[in-house]
């Protein structure tokens, strides 16, 4: 990988928040989705992020983040006993998605602040390096 | 001890000893080393949420000692030397976080926050140095 400006770091922060705000806008919207038996229920997905370093400054304190995989939760879907529910199985259970509404809104504020942080990065560099541009004018 | 290469630009022997560079250098120095911690800064807020990151940085002070006094230089007894200037040495360390989570992520987002500010802050301040010697220079060569 190339040498990495701030704007390079803080632009794949970035990208890397959006990404985990899009999993948690998922997640979300299946939070009372209903599934017939327990494979097909939705498990929460979790993005996995990983330090990414430029091929020959690695040792030069500069990195930045990269998202390589979305995970499913592994906890268990939740079982209902429904029996009137049109998906219910032959016992008359239910399985409910995995998602925690509470912990998604938690993972959501941290994304955001962290999303604005890198913002606020990218903000101050440009500023700064527009100021260096007219030094001595 | 791990060393980042932070030289400053190329410069052969006869131009370091330039009266210009030597004026300039202290600020243009400073610059070079807080626009390069800010990118260190940068890197720990990027990966505010990356498990078992650890947040780095480097000592200021010690560094631009060693940039403005050419530690590390090349020593040349014979013209087909090849020759550095040295002031590239900055040692990179790892932060001690306050309070430690659970993924080993030692960055704290307050604190990265505040270093961001403060160097931000500093790296206008000797830009505001620089350009005002630049600008004496300027109407001295002027005779206004």
């Amino acid at each position: 990988m190339k040498p990495l400006t701030i704007f390079d770091i803080a632009g794949r922060g970035m990208a890397a928040q959006k990404t985990r705000l899009n999993t948690v806008a998922s997640n979300i919207a299946n939070a009372g989705s209903i599934a017939g038996n327990k494979d097909d229920a939705y498990r929460a997905l979790r993005p996995v992020f990983e330090t990414v370093y430029p091929t020959f400054q690695k040792d030069a304190g500069v990195s930045t983040v990269d998202t390589v995989d979305v995970e499913r939760s592994s906890r268990d879907p939740e079982r209902r006993h429904m029996p009137g529910h049109p998906l219910a199985d032959a016992d008359g259970f239910v399985y409910a998605t995995n998602v925690d509404v509470n912990e998604e809104m938690v993972d959501m504020m941290e994304a955001s602040r962290q999303y604005q942080n890198n913002i606020e990065v990218i903000a101050t560099a440009k500023n700064l390096i527009l100021k260096t541009l007219s030094v001595g004018k | 001890m791990r060393i980042a290469d932070i030289s400053l630009s190329k410069r052969d022997g006869k131009a370091a000893m330039n009266v210009l560079d030597k004026f300039l250098q202290p600020h243009g120095a400073a610059l070079q080393l807080r626009q390069k911690r800010m990118e260190m800064l940068s890197s720990n807020i990027a990966n505010a949420a990356t498990p078992n990151f650890k947040a780095q940085d480097i000592d200021f002070s010690s560094a631009y000692r060693n940039a403005v006094t050419g530690f590390g230089a090349l020593e040349t007894t014979s013209p087909l030397h090849l020759s550095h200037p040295g002031g590239g040495v900055a040692e990179v360390r790892y932060r001690t976080p306050l309070s430690t989570s659970l993924d080993g992520n030692t960055v704290e987002l307050h604190v990265e926050q505040l270093q961001f500010s403060e160097n931000a802050m500093r790296y206008e301040a000797s830009l505001n140095f620089l350009s005002d010697r630049i600008n004496g220079l300027r109407k001295a060569l002027k005779g206004e």
